[in-house]
Protein backbone atom coordinates (compact mmCIF):
# COMPACT_ATOMS: atom_id res chain seq x y z
CA UNK A 1 0.00 0.00 0.00
CA UNK A 2 1.10 3.81 -1.08
CA UNK A 3 1.66 5.59 2.36
CA UNK A 4 -0.54 8.68 2.60
CA UNK A 5 2.59 10.66 2.41
CA UNK A 6 3.46 9.22 -0.74
CA UNK A 7 0.28 9.20 -2.72
CA UNK A 8 -0.07 13.23 -1.85
CA UNK A 9 3.30 13.89 -3.33
CA UNK A 10 2.68 11.84 -6.07
CA UNK A 11 -0.56 13.24 -6.59
CA UNK A 12 1.18 16.74 -7.07
CA UNK A 13 2.69 15.07 -10.21
CA UNK A 14 -0.25 13.60 -11.51
CA UNK A 15 -2.39 17.27 -11.27
CA UNK A 16 0.37 18.63 -13.72
CA UNK A 17 -0.28 16.04 -16.15
CA UNK A 18 -3.04 15.08 -18.41
CA UNK A 19 -2.79 11.77 -18.27
CA UNK A 20 -1.90 9.61 -14.89
CA UNK A 21 1.45 7.19 -16.68
CA UNK A 22 3.03 10.88 -17.12
CA UNK A 23 3.75 10.98 -13.54
CA UNK A 24 5.35 7.56 -13.08
CA UNK A 25 8.65 8.48 -13.63
CA UNK A 26 8.58 11.45 -11.03
CA UNK A 27 6.34 8.76 -8.88
CA UNK A 28 9.17 5.95 -8.99
CA UNK A 29 11.43 9.38 -7.31
CA UNK A 30 9.14 9.88 -4.65
CA UNK A 31 8.65 5.97 -3.57
CA UNK A 32 12.70 5.63 -3.91
CA UNK A 33 12.99 8.49 -1.69
CA UNK A 34 10.72 6.85 0.72
CA UNK A 35 11.68 3.31 0.04
CA UNK A 36 15.15 3.65 -1.09
CA UNK A 37 14.70 1.65 -4.01
CA UNK A 38 11.33 0.24 -6.45
CA UNK A 39 10.65 -3.61 -5.40
CA UNK A 40 8.15 -5.86 -7.58
CA UNK A 41 5.47 -5.05 -4.72
CA UNK A 42 6.22 -1.16 -4.99
CA UNK A 43 6.48 -1.39 -8.87
CA UNK A 44 2.58 -3.56 -8.36
CA UNK A 45 1.34 -0.89 -6.18
CA UNK A 46 2.49 1.96 -8.10
CA UNK A 47 1.04 0.45 -11.48
CA UNK A 48 -2.18 0.31 -10.24
CA UNK A 49 -2.70 3.62 -8.72
CA UNK A 50 -1.36 5.13 -12.18
CA UNK A 51 -3.80 2.48 -14.40
CA UNK A 52 -0.52 1.26 -16.01
CA UNK A 53 0.30 -2.66 -16.36
CA UNK A 54 3.23 -3.54 -13.63
CA UNK A 55 5.02 -4.44 -16.88
CA UNK A 56 4.55 -1.42 -18.26
CA UNK A 57 5.74 0.47 -15.58
CA UNK A 58 8.59 -2.06 -15.44
CA UNK A 59 9.64 -0.93 -19.00
CA UNK A 60 10.03 2.18 -18.02
CA UNK A 61 11.93 1.62 -15.03
CA UNK A 62 14.75 -0.74 -15.94
CA UNK A 63 15.25 2.12 -18.88
CA UNK A 64 16.50 4.52 -16.62
CA UNK A 65 19.99 4.34 -14.74
CA UNK A 66 18.66 6.27 -11.26
CA UNK A 67 15.56 4.32 -10.65
CA UNK A 68 16.84 1.23 -8.73
CA UNK A 69 15.34 -2.30 -9.19
CA UNK A 70 17.35 -4.12 -6.59
CA UNK A 71 17.88 -2.99 -3.25
CA UNK A 72 20.75 -0.52 -2.26
CA UNK A 73 22.54 0.71 0.82
CA UNK A 74 21.60 3.37 2.90
CA UNK A 75 24.52 5.84 0.96
CA UNK A 76 24.55 5.30 -3.39
CA UNK A 77 27.89 6.72 -4.53
CA UNK A 78 27.87 7.73 -8.01
CA UNK A 79 31.49 7.80 -9.20
CA UNK A 80 31.79 9.83 -12.67
CA UNK A 81 33.16 7.74 -15.37
CA UNK A 82 33.21 10.22 -18.64
CA UNK A 83 35.85 12.15 -20.63
CA UNK A 84 36.71 14.44 -18.44
CA UNK A 85 36.92 12.92 -15.61
CA UNK A 86 38.62 9.75 -16.78
CA UNK A 87 41.31 12.71 -17.96
CA UNK A 88 41.68 13.59 -15.15
CA UNK A 89 42.37 9.99 -13.13
CA UNK A 90 39.32 8.79 -11.61
CA UNK A 91 40.23 5.43 -12.37
CA UNK A 92 42.29 5.91 -8.93
CA UNK A 93 38.99 6.92 -7.29
CA UNK A 94 37.44 4.12 -8.39
CA UNK A 95 40.49 1.63 -7.29
CA UNK A 96 40.44 2.92 -3.89
CA UNK A 97 36.54 2.88 -3.57
CA UNK A 98 36.45 -0.93 -4.30
CA UNK A 99 39.25 -1.88 -2.72
CA UNK A 100 38.00 0.39 0.67
CA UNK A 101 34.71 -0.96 0.43
CA UNK A 102 35.38 -4.41 -1.01
CA UNK A 103 32.79 -4.14 -3.34
CA UNK A 104 32.73 -3.66 -7.46
CA UNK A 105 30.43 -1.68 -9.30
CA UNK A 106 26.77 -2.62 -8.68
CA UNK A 107 27.67 -3.68 -5.44
CA UNK A 108 26.31 -2.90 -1.61
CA UNK A 109 28.46 -3.60 1.33
CA UNK A 110 27.88 -6.13 3.69
CA UNK A 111 27.01 -3.61 6.79
CA UNK A 112 24.38 -2.44 3.80
CA UNK A 113 26.38 1.30 3.99
CA UNK A 114 27.09 1.93 0.49
CA UNK A 115 25.83 1.29 -3.19
CA UNK A 116 28.56 1.68 -5.72
CA UNK A 117 27.97 2.60 -9.00
CA UNK A 118 29.61 4.66 -11.91
CA UNK A 119 27.05 7.64 -13.46
CA UNK A 120 28.13 9.58 -16.68
CA UNK A 121 29.43 13.60 -16.45
CA UNK A 122 27.99 15.11 -13.85
CA UNK A 123 28.41 18.61 -15.17
CA UNK A 124 31.07 19.73 -13.69
CA UNK A 125 33.87 18.88 -16.16
CA UNK A 126 35.91 21.35 -15.01
CA UNK A 127 36.36 20.25 -11.57
CA UNK A 128 37.25 16.82 -12.54
CA UNK A 129 37.31 14.04 -11.13
CA UNK A 130 34.03 14.25 -9.20
CA UNK A 131 31.60 11.80 -7.64
CA UNK A 132 27.91 12.58 -5.80
CA UNK A 133 26.87 10.48 -2.45
CA UNK A 134 23.43 10.80 -2.50
CA UNK A 135 22.50 14.18 -3.32
CA UNK A 136 25.65 15.80 -2.08
CA UNK A 137 28.27 16.64 -5.03
CA UNK A 138 32.08 15.75 -4.67
CA UNK A 139 34.50 17.73 -7.17
CA UNK A 140 38.32 18.04 -8.22
CA UNK A 141 38.79 14.66 -6.17
CA UNK A 142 41.96 12.60 -5.40
CA UNK A 143 42.05 9.17 -4.01
CA UNK A 144 43.32 10.47 -0.49
CA UNK A 145 40.74 12.78 -0.02
CA UNK A 146 37.74 9.75 -0.29
CA UNK A 147 38.12 8.31 3.18
CA UNK A 148 37.28 11.18 4.97
CA UNK A 149 34.57 11.73 2.80
CA UNK A 150 32.58 8.56 2.89
CA UNK A 151 33.08 9.32 7.24
CA UNK A 152 30.53 11.74 6.62
CA UNK A 153 27.99 8.74 5.75
CA UNK A 154 27.04 6.69 8.30
CA UNK B 1 33.67 43.15 -24.39
CA UNK B 2 29.93 42.48 -23.01
CA UNK B 3 28.73 39.55 -21.42
CA UNK B 4 25.36 39.07 -21.34
CA UNK B 5 24.16 36.27 -20.33
CA UNK B 6 26.74 35.42 -16.96
CA UNK B 7 27.94 39.38 -16.31
CA UNK B 8 25.85 39.13 -13.04
CA UNK B 9 26.52 35.40 -12.26
CA UNK B 10 29.07 35.22 -9.48
CA UNK B 11 29.26 31.25 -8.67
CA UNK B 12 30.50 32.21 -5.01
CA UNK B 13 27.91 34.65 -4.00
CA UNK B 14 24.74 32.25 -5.21
CA UNK B 15 22.33 32.78 -7.65
CA UNK B 16 20.31 36.54 -8.53
CA UNK B 17 16.98 36.37 -6.66
CA UNK B 18 14.25 38.51 -8.25
CA UNK B 19 14.92 41.52 -6.44
CA UNK B 20 18.43 41.92 -7.74
CA UNK B 21 17.52 40.49 -11.04
CA UNK B 22 15.00 43.08 -11.52
CA UNK B 23 17.69 45.86 -10.49
CA UNK B 24 19.90 44.28 -12.97
CA UNK B 25 16.95 45.47 -15.68
CA UNK B 26 15.64 41.82 -15.34
CA UNK B 27 11.71 41.50 -16.75
CA UNK B 28 12.10 44.41 -18.50
CA UNK B 29 12.05 42.69 -22.05
CA UNK B 30 9.12 41.12 -21.26
CA UNK B 31 7.19 43.81 -19.70
CA UNK B 32 8.06 45.50 -23.19
CA UNK B 33 7.17 42.43 -25.19
CA UNK B 34 3.73 42.15 -23.56
CA UNK B 35 2.85 45.38 -23.70
CA UNK B 36 4.10 46.27 -27.37
CA UNK B 37 4.88 43.46 -29.21
CA UNK B 38 2.87 40.68 -30.71
CA UNK B 39 3.37 37.20 -30.71
CA UNK B 40 5.26 37.29 -34.27
CA UNK B 41 7.22 40.07 -33.40
CA UNK B 42 8.91 38.32 -31.33
CA UNK B 43 9.79 35.41 -33.17
CA UNK B 44 10.62 37.76 -35.83
CA UNK B 45 13.03 39.46 -33.95
CA UNK B 46 14.36 36.33 -32.52
CA UNK B 47 14.95 35.29 -36.46
CA UNK B 48 16.66 38.96 -37.36
CA UNK B 49 19.59 38.13 -34.71
CA UNK B 50 20.47 35.04 -36.02
CA UNK B 51 20.69 33.04 -32.17
CA UNK B 52 21.33 29.23 -33.41
CA UNK B 53 20.05 26.30 -30.88
CA UNK B 54 22.81 26.29 -28.41
CA UNK B 55 21.57 22.79 -27.64
CA UNK B 56 23.95 21.45 -30.14
CA UNK B 57 22.65 21.37 -33.20
CA UNK B 58 22.55 24.90 -34.10
CA UNK B 59 19.46 25.37 -35.58
CA UNK B 60 17.91 28.88 -36.21
CA UNK B 61 15.61 29.14 -33.20
CA UNK B 62 13.23 31.78 -34.27
CA UNK B 63 12.86 30.09 -37.76
CA UNK B 64 11.94 26.96 -35.31
CA UNK B 65 9.47 29.15 -33.26
CA UNK B 66 8.11 30.09 -37.02
CA UNK B 67 6.65 26.22 -37.66
CA UNK B 68 4.72 26.17 -34.58
CA UNK B 69 1.07 27.14 -35.89
CA UNK B 70 -0.63 30.21 -34.84
CA UNK B 71 -3.97 32.04 -34.79
CA UNK B 72 -7.62 31.24 -34.77
CA UNK B 73 -7.19 27.66 -35.83
CA UNK B 74 -3.83 26.25 -33.98
CA UNK B 75 -4.48 24.10 -31.60
CA UNK B 76 -5.71 25.85 -27.84
CA UNK B 77 -2.55 23.56 -25.74
CA UNK B 78 0.51 24.25 -26.65
CA UNK B 79 3.92 23.54 -24.55
CA UNK B 80 7.35 25.11 -24.32
CA UNK B 81 9.69 23.38 -22.68
CA UNK B 82 14.02 24.05 -21.67
CA UNK B 83 16.43 21.08 -22.55
CA UNK B 84 18.09 21.10 -19.16
CA UNK B 85 19.44 17.71 -19.46
CA UNK B 86 23.05 18.32 -19.81
CA UNK B 87 23.96 15.12 -20.03
CA UNK B 88 26.69 15.40 -23.06
CA UNK B 89 29.95 14.40 -21.42
CA UNK B 90 32.43 17.35 -21.35
CA UNK B 91 29.58 19.54 -20.98
CA UNK B 92 28.83 21.82 -18.33
CA UNK B 93 27.58 25.10 -19.21
CA UNK B 94 24.33 25.30 -18.62
CA UNK B 95 25.05 24.62 -14.97
CA UNK B 96 26.63 27.40 -14.78
CA UNK B 97 23.05 29.84 -16.33
CA UNK B 98 20.85 27.30 -13.87
CA UNK B 99 22.83 28.09 -10.64
CA UNK B 100 23.72 31.33 -11.32
CA UNK B 101 20.96 33.34 -13.09
CA UNK B 102 17.42 31.08 -12.81
CA UNK B 103 15.39 34.52 -13.72
CA UNK B 104 17.10 34.74 -16.90
CA UNK B 105 15.40 31.26 -17.75
CA UNK B 106 12.26 31.87 -16.64
CA UNK B 107 12.12 35.15 -18.51
CA UNK B 108 13.23 33.77 -21.76
CA UNK B 109 11.34 30.45 -21.17
CA UNK B 110 7.67 33.46 -20.79
CA UNK B 111 8.79 35.40 -23.84
CA UNK B 112 9.46 32.29 -25.44
CA UNK B 113 5.93 31.03 -24.84
CA UNK B 114 4.46 33.83 -25.59
CA UNK B 115 5.68 34.00 -28.70
CA UNK B 116 4.24 30.78 -29.94
CA UNK B 117 1.24 31.14 -27.01
CA UNK B 118 2.27 28.17 -25.59
CA UNK B 119 -0.08 28.15 -21.62
CA UNK B 120 2.15 25.21 -20.16
CA UNK B 121 5.88 25.14 -19.83
CA UNK B 122 8.48 22.80 -18.14
CA UNK B 123 12.00 22.72 -17.35
CA UNK B 124 13.12 18.96 -18.29
CA UNK B 125 15.98 19.02 -15.68
CA UNK B 126 18.71 16.08 -14.80
CA UNK B 127 18.73 14.62 -11.66
CA UNK B 128 22.10 15.03 -10.84
CA UNK B 129 21.63 19.18 -11.03
CA UNK B 130 20.11 19.24 -7.39
CA UNK B 131 21.23 22.81 -6.36
CA UNK B 132 19.61 24.06 -9.47
CA UNK B 133 16.46 22.19 -8.81
CA UNK B 134 16.02 24.20 -5.46
CA UNK B 135 17.59 27.54 -7.09
CA UNK B 136 14.63 26.84 -10.18
CA UNK B 137 11.82 26.23 -7.46
CA UNK B 138 13.06 29.20 -5.42
CA UNK B 139 13.33 31.07 -8.60
CA UNK B 140 9.36 29.95 -9.89
CA UNK B 141 7.76 30.46 -6.61
CA UNK B 142 9.17 33.95 -6.91
CA UNK B 143 7.77 34.76 -10.50
CA UNK B 144 4.30 33.58 -9.42
CA UNK B 145 4.61 35.76 -6.25
CA UNK B 146 5.30 38.92 -8.44
CA UNK B 147 2.80 37.75 -10.92
CA UNK B 148 5.51 36.79 -14.38
CA UNK B 149 3.44 33.56 -14.31
CA UNK B 150 0.37 32.33 -13.55
CA UNK B 151 -3.08 33.67 -14.99
CA UNK B 152 -3.20 37.14 -16.69
CA UNK B 153 0.68 37.77 -16.29
CA UNK B 154 1.22 41.87 -16.14
CA UNK B 155 -2.63 42.10 -16.84
CA UNK B 156 -1.72 41.34 -20.48
CA UNK B 157 -4.51 38.79 -20.91
CA UNK B 158 -1.22 36.21 -21.55
CA UNK B 159 -1.70 32.62 -19.19
CA UNK B 160 1.27 30.37 -18.42
CA UNK B 161 2.31 27.67 -16.11
CA UNK B 162 5.84 26.52 -15.08
CA UNK B 163 6.55 23.24 -13.72
CA UNK B 164 9.92 21.21 -13.19
CA UNK B 165 10.55 17.68 -14.07
CA UNK B 166 13.57 16.07 -12.56
CA UNK B 167 14.57 13.45 -14.62
CA UNK B 168 16.28 10.05 -13.45
CA UNK B 169 18.68 9.46 -15.84
CA UNK B 170 19.45 8.71 -19.18
CA UNK B 171 21.46 10.40 -21.87
CA UNK B 172 18.46 9.67 -24.96
CA UNK B 173 16.79 12.23 -22.43
CA UNK B 174 18.33 15.17 -23.71
CA UNK B 175 16.95 14.14 -27.43
CA UNK B 176 14.48 15.99 -28.22
CA UNK B 177 11.71 13.75 -29.05
CA UNK B 178 13.35 11.08 -26.58
CA UNK B 179 12.74 13.82 -23.50
CA UNK B 180 9.12 14.15 -24.74
CA UNK B 181 8.49 10.74 -24.30
CA UNK B 182 10.17 10.70 -21.05
CA UNK B 183 7.82 13.62 -20.11
CA UNK B 184 5.15 11.82 -21.11
CA UNK B 185 6.07 8.62 -18.49
CA UNK B 186 7.72 6.89 -21.32
CA UNK B 187 10.78 5.38 -22.18
CA UNK B 188 12.82 7.71 -23.87
CA UNK B 189 13.29 6.52 -27.54
CA UNK B 190 13.01 9.01 -29.91
CA UNK B 191 10.08 9.56 -32.44
CA UNK B 192 9.93 9.35 -36.03
CA UNK B 193 9.50 13.05 -37.78
CA UNK B 194 8.15 14.45 -39.09
CA UNK B 195 5.83 15.41 -37.44
CA UNK B 196 8.43 17.81 -35.88
CA UNK B 197 7.53 18.62 -32.52
CA UNK B 198 6.51 22.04 -33.55
CA UNK B 199 3.83 20.72 -34.77
CA UNK B 200 2.78 17.83 -32.71
CA UNK B 201 4.94 17.29 -29.90
CA UNK B 202 4.32 16.83 -25.91
CA UNK B 203 0.94 15.05 -25.71
CA UNK B 204 0.73 15.41 -29.82
CA UNK B 205 0.33 19.40 -28.96
CA UNK B 206 2.51 21.72 -30.95
CA UNK B 207 5.83 21.84 -28.56
CA UNK B 208 9.15 23.77 -28.60
CA UNK B 209 11.94 22.17 -27.03
CA UNK B 210 15.02 24.45 -25.88
CA UNK B 211 18.36 24.41 -24.87
CA UNK B 212 18.99 26.24 -21.41
CA UNK B 213 21.96 28.76 -23.18
CA UNK B 214 19.05 29.68 -25.90
CA UNK B 215 16.33 30.10 -24.39
CA UNK B 216 18.64 32.79 -21.72
CA UNK B 217 19.54 34.83 -24.77
CA UNK B 218 16.17 35.82 -25.67
CA UNK B 219 15.58 38.61 -22.65
CA UNK B 220 18.67 40.20 -24.15
CA UNK B 221 17.37 39.97 -27.65
CA UNK B 222 14.15 41.54 -27.13
CA UNK B 223 14.88 44.16 -24.48
CA UNK B 224 17.78 45.14 -26.81
CA UNK B 225 16.91 44.26 -30.35
CA UNK B 226 18.64 41.87 -33.31
CA UNK B 227 21.04 44.22 -34.41
CA UNK B 228 22.99 44.64 -30.90
CA UNK B 229 22.75 41.04 -30.30
CA UNK B 230 24.50 40.39 -33.45
CA UNK B 231 27.25 42.83 -32.78
CA UNK B 232 27.98 40.90 -30.17
CA UNK B 233 29.80 38.05 -32.24
CA UNK B 234 33.13 38.40 -33.76
CA UNK B 235 31.36 36.48 -36.95
CA UNK B 236 28.17 37.19 -38.80
CA UNK B 237 26.13 34.42 -36.72
CA UNK B 238 25.56 36.49 -33.45
CA UNK B 239 25.40 36.42 -30.37
CA UNK B 240 27.97 35.47 -27.19
CA UNK B 241 28.46 31.77 -26.60
CA UNK B 242 29.51 30.44 -23.06
CA UNK B 243 32.42 28.42 -24.11
CA UNK B 244 34.31 25.86 -21.58
CA UNK B 245 37.28 23.88 -21.50
CA UNK B 246 38.28 21.10 -19.43
CA UNK B 247 41.18 18.27 -19.35
CA UNK B 248 44.76 18.98 -18.68
CA UNK B 249 44.71 22.80 -18.80
CA UNK B 250 45.57 25.64 -15.71
CA UNK B 251 42.66 26.31 -15.17
CA UNK B 252 39.53 24.35 -16.76
CA UNK B 253 35.94 26.77 -16.66
CA UNK B 254 33.73 28.15 -18.73
CA UNK B 255 33.23 31.41 -20.08
CA UNK B 256 31.00 33.97 -21.96
CA UNK B 257 32.95 35.46 -24.64
CA UNK B 258 31.75 36.70 -28.22
CA UNK B 259 30.73 33.90 -30.75
CA UNK B 260 33.68 33.16 -33.22
CA UNK B 261 36.65 33.79 -30.18
CA UNK B 262 39.08 31.09 -31.69
CA UNK B 263 40.25 28.16 -30.10
CA UNK B 264 43.60 28.88 -29.24
CA UNK B 265 42.26 32.09 -27.25
CA UNK B 266 40.22 29.83 -25.31
CA UNK B 267 42.76 27.38 -24.16
CA UNK B 268 45.66 29.83 -24.22
CA UNK B 269 43.94 33.01 -22.17
CA UNK B 270 41.09 31.65 -20.68
CA UNK B 271 41.99 28.23 -19.32
CA UNK B 272 45.51 29.66 -18.91
CA UNK B 273 47.20 26.97 -21.28
CA UNK B 274 48.39 23.69 -20.83
CA UNK B 275 49.22 22.14 -17.27
CA UNK B 276 53.29 22.32 -16.83
CA UNK B 277 54.55 18.90 -18.58
CA UNK B 278 51.68 18.57 -21.03
CA UNK B 279 51.31 19.16 -24.34
CA UNK B 280 48.34 19.81 -26.60
CA UNK B 281 47.26 16.93 -29.01
CA UNK B 282 43.93 17.46 -30.06
CA UNK B 283 40.30 18.46 -28.53
CA UNK B 284 36.61 18.01 -28.77
CA UNK B 285 35.35 21.28 -29.55
CA UNK B 286 31.88 20.76 -27.67
CA UNK B 287 31.53 17.79 -26.04
CA UNK B 288 31.81 14.28 -26.86
CA UNK B 289 29.72 13.48 -29.68
CA UNK B 290 32.32 16.16 -32.04
CA UNK B 291 35.05 15.32 -34.43
CA UNK B 292 38.57 16.13 -33.12
CA UNK B 293 40.30 19.33 -34.10
CA UNK B 294 44.34 19.28 -33.58
CA UNK B 295 47.40 21.83 -33.76
CA UNK B 296 46.29 22.82 -37.41
CA UNK B 297 42.79 24.23 -35.63
CA UNK B 298 43.82 26.41 -33.07
CA UNK B 299 43.22 29.45 -35.04
CA UNK B 300 40.04 28.08 -35.99
CA UNK B 301 37.08 30.68 -35.19
CA UNK B 302 35.07 28.63 -32.91
CA UNK B 303 31.64 29.63 -34.43
CA UNK B 304 28.75 26.97 -36.13
CA UNK B 305 30.01 27.42 -39.70
CA UNK B 306 33.88 27.43 -39.23
CA UNK B 307 34.24 24.26 -37.22
CA UNK B 308 31.51 22.53 -39.59
CA UNK B 309 34.06 23.95 -42.55
CA UNK B 310 37.09 22.31 -40.39
CA UNK B 311 35.20 18.75 -40.33
CA UNK B 312 33.88 18.88 -36.95
CA UNK B 313 30.75 20.42 -35.46
CA UNK B 314 30.20 23.45 -32.61
CA UNK B 315 28.01 21.58 -30.82
CA UNK B 316 27.90 22.86 -26.88
CA UNK B 317 31.07 24.43 -27.52
CA UNK B 318 32.63 23.11 -24.16
CA UNK B 319 36.09 21.73 -25.52
CA UNK B 320 37.76 18.64 -23.70
CA UNK B 321 41.31 18.44 -24.31
CA UNK B 322 43.43 15.52 -25.75
CA UNK B 323 47.26 16.04 -24.19
CA UNK B 324 50.13 14.39 -25.28
CA UNK B 325 50.11 12.09 -22.18
CA UNK B 326 46.59 10.45 -22.63
CA UNK B 327 46.01 7.85 -24.60
CA UNK B 328 43.82 8.80 -27.36
CA UNK B 329 42.79 5.22 -28.17
CA UNK B 330 41.78 5.06 -24.05
CA UNK B 331 40.31 8.43 -24.73
CA UNK B 332 37.96 7.32 -27.47
CA UNK B 333 37.39 4.12 -25.64
CA UNK B 334 35.72 5.64 -22.98
CA UNK B 335 33.46 7.55 -25.05
CA UNK B 336 31.95 4.81 -27.50
CA UNK B 337 31.66 2.79 -23.86
CA UNK B 338 29.42 6.01 -23.14
CA UNK B 339 27.94 5.75 -26.02
CA UNK B 340 26.93 1.90 -26.02
CA UNK B 341 25.38 2.33 -22.24
CA UNK B 342 23.34 5.08 -23.54
CA UNK B 343 22.27 3.70 -26.79
CA UNK B 344 18.42 3.24 -26.22
CA UNK B 345 18.39 0.33 -28.23
CA UNK B 346 15.67 0.96 -30.70
CA UNK B 347 17.08 0.40 -33.94
CA UNK B 348 19.85 -2.33 -34.82
CA UNK B 349 22.79 -0.57 -36.20
CA UNK B 350 23.47 1.46 -33.21
CA UNK B 351 22.31 -1.22 -30.49
CA UNK B 352 24.71 -3.89 -32.30
CA UNK B 353 27.05 -1.74 -33.41
CA UNK B 354 28.13 0.46 -30.59
CA UNK B 355 28.99 -2.50 -28.00
CA UNK B 356 31.46 -3.95 -30.69
CA UNK B 357 33.03 -1.01 -30.94
CA UNK B 358 33.47 -0.04 -27.57
CA UNK B 359 34.59 -3.79 -27.02
CA UNK B 360 36.79 -3.77 -30.11
CA UNK B 361 39.07 -0.47 -28.60
CA UNK B 362 38.91 -1.76 -25.48
CA UNK B 363 40.72 -5.11 -26.49
CA UNK B 364 42.94 -2.51 -28.34
CA UNK B 365 43.54 -0.60 -25.34
CA UNK B 366 44.43 -3.91 -23.59
CA UNK B 367 46.92 -5.09 -26.48
CA UNK B 368 44.13 -7.79 -27.57
CA UNK B 369 44.23 -6.07 -30.82
CA UNK B 370 44.26 -7.34 -34.43
CA UNK B 371 45.13 -5.58 -37.89
CA UNK B 372 41.52 -6.20 -38.67
CA UNK B 373 40.16 -4.37 -35.91
CA UNK B 374 40.99 -0.94 -38.06
CA UNK B 375 38.80 -2.20 -40.26
CA UNK B 376 35.63 -3.02 -38.28
CA UNK B 377 35.97 0.67 -36.74
CA UNK B 378 36.19 1.86 -40.04
CA UNK B 379 33.30 0.19 -41.22
CA UNK B 380 31.30 1.17 -38.49
CA UNK B 381 32.09 5.27 -38.67
CA UNK B 382 30.31 4.33 -42.11
CA UNK B 383 27.75 1.86 -41.21
CA UNK B 384 26.67 4.11 -38.67
CA UNK B 385 26.56 7.50 -40.04
CA UNK B 386 23.42 10.04 -40.65
CA UNK B 387 20.75 8.30 -42.21
CA UNK B 388 21.55 4.58 -41.17
CA UNK B 389 20.08 5.17 -37.59
CA UNK B 390 16.68 6.26 -36.04
CA UNK B 391 18.58 9.11 -33.89
CA UNK B 392 21.70 11.20 -34.13
CA UNK B 393 23.09 9.45 -31.08
CA UNK B 394 25.05 6.64 -33.23
CA UNK B 395 26.52 9.06 -35.80
CA UNK B 396 27.63 11.84 -32.91
CA UNK B 397 29.24 8.68 -31.48
CA UNK B 398 31.34 8.35 -35.03
CA UNK B 399 32.75 11.98 -34.90
CA UNK B 400 35.59 11.18 -32.39
CA UNK B 401 35.83 7.69 -33.49
CA UNK B 402 36.29 8.58 -37.03
CA UNK B 403 38.81 11.55 -36.49
CA UNK B 404 40.65 9.83 -33.88
CA UNK B 405 41.55 7.51 -36.76
CA UNK B 406 42.24 9.90 -39.10
CA UNK B 407 44.31 12.12 -36.58
CA UNK B 408 45.56 9.76 -34.26
CA UNK B 409 46.18 6.83 -36.87
CA UNK B 410 49.72 5.92 -35.37
CA UNK B 411 48.77 5.07 -32.04
CA UNK B 412 46.22 2.71 -33.06
CA UNK B 413 48.89 0.80 -34.86
CA UNK B 414 51.06 1.12 -32.26
CA UNK B 415 48.46 -0.92 -29.79
CA UNK B 416 48.41 -3.60 -32.49
CA UNK B 417 52.03 -3.58 -33.49
CA UNK B 418 53.21 -3.97 -29.61
CA UNK B 419 49.99 -5.54 -28.14
CA UNK B 420 49.77 -2.84 -25.08
CA UNK B 421 49.42 0.42 -24.49
CA UNK B 422 52.48 2.67 -24.37
CA UNK B 423 50.82 5.72 -22.46
CA UNK B 424 50.36 3.26 -19.54
C1 LIG C 1 21.54 11.89 -27.86
C2 LIG C 1 21.26 13.35 -27.80
C3 LIG C 1 21.32 14.01 -26.58
C4 LIG C 1 21.05 15.37 -26.49
N1 LIG C 1 21.13 15.99 -25.28
C5 LIG C 1 20.83 17.32 -25.18
C6 LIG C 1 20.88 17.99 -23.93
O1 LIG C 1 21.18 17.40 -22.89
N2 LIG C 1 20.57 19.31 -23.89
C7 LIG C 1 20.20 19.99 -25.00
O2 LIG C 1 19.90 21.17 -24.93
N3 LIG C 1 20.15 19.39 -26.20
C8 LIG C 1 20.45 18.07 -26.32
N4 LIG C 1 20.36 17.45 -27.54
C9 LIG C 1 19.88 18.24 -28.69
C10 LIG C 1 18.35 18.25 -28.70
O3 LIG C 1 17.88 17.14 -29.45
C11 LIG C 1 17.77 19.49 -29.34
O4 LIG C 1 18.35 19.67 -30.59
C12 LIG C 1 17.97 20.76 -28.54
O5 LIG C 1 17.49 20.62 -27.22
C13 LIG C 1 17.24 21.87 -29.19
O6 LIG C 1 17.51 23.08 -28.52
P1 LIG C 1 18.22 24.30 -29.27
O7 LIG C 1 17.58 24.43 -30.61
O8 LIG C 1 17.96 25.44 -28.39
O9 LIG C 1 19.66 23.94 -29.38
C14 LIG C 1 20.68 16.08 -27.65
C15 LIG C 1 20.63 15.42 -28.87
C16 LIG C 1 20.92 14.07 -28.96
C17 LIG C 1 20.86 13.39 -30.29
S1 LIG D 1 20.57 5.56 -32.95
FE1 LIG D 1 20.83 4.49 -30.97
S2 LIG D 1 19.95 5.92 -29.49
FE2 LIG D 1 19.16 6.52 -31.53
S3 LIG D 1 17.26 5.35 -31.82
FE3 LIG D 1 18.86 4.07 -32.65
S4 LIG D 1 19.38 2.75 -30.89
FE4 LIG D 1 18.31 4.50 -30.03
S1 LIG E 1 33.24 14.11 -17.21
FE1 LIG E 1 33.01 13.88 -15.06
S2 LIG E 1 31.84 15.62 -14.55
FE2 LIG E 1 31.94 15.75 -16.72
Amino acid sequence: MLTEEERKEIEVHIEKMPKRQAACLEAMNVLQKYRGWISDESLRELAEFLDMSPHELDSVATFYNLIFRRPVGRHVILVCDSISCWIMGNEKLEAHLKRKLNIDWGETTADKRFTLLPTVCLGTCDHAPALMVDEDLHRGLEAGQLDDILEQYK
Amino acid sequence: MEKPLTQHINPSRGPLNLKEYEAAGGYQALRKALKKMEPGEVTEEVKQSNLKGRGGAGFGTGMKWSFVPMGEDAPRQKYLIANADEMEPGTFKDRLLLEGNPHQLLEGMILAAYAIQASESFIFLRWAYKSAADILKEAIGEAYQAGYLGRDILGSGFNLEMNIHVSVGRYMCGEETGLLNALEGKRATPRDKPPFPQASGLFGKPTIVNNVETLSNVPHIIGRGADWFKGLSYTDEGGTKIYGASGRVKRPGAWELPLGTTLEEIIEEHAGGMLDGYRFRGALPGGASTDFLTGEHLSLRMDYSSVMDAGSRLGTGTVIILDDKTCPVGFVRNLERFFAQESCGWCTPCREGLPWVARTLQALEEGNGKPEDLEVLSFHTTYLSPGNTYCALAPGAMEPLQSALKYFKEDFEQHIRDGKCSYR
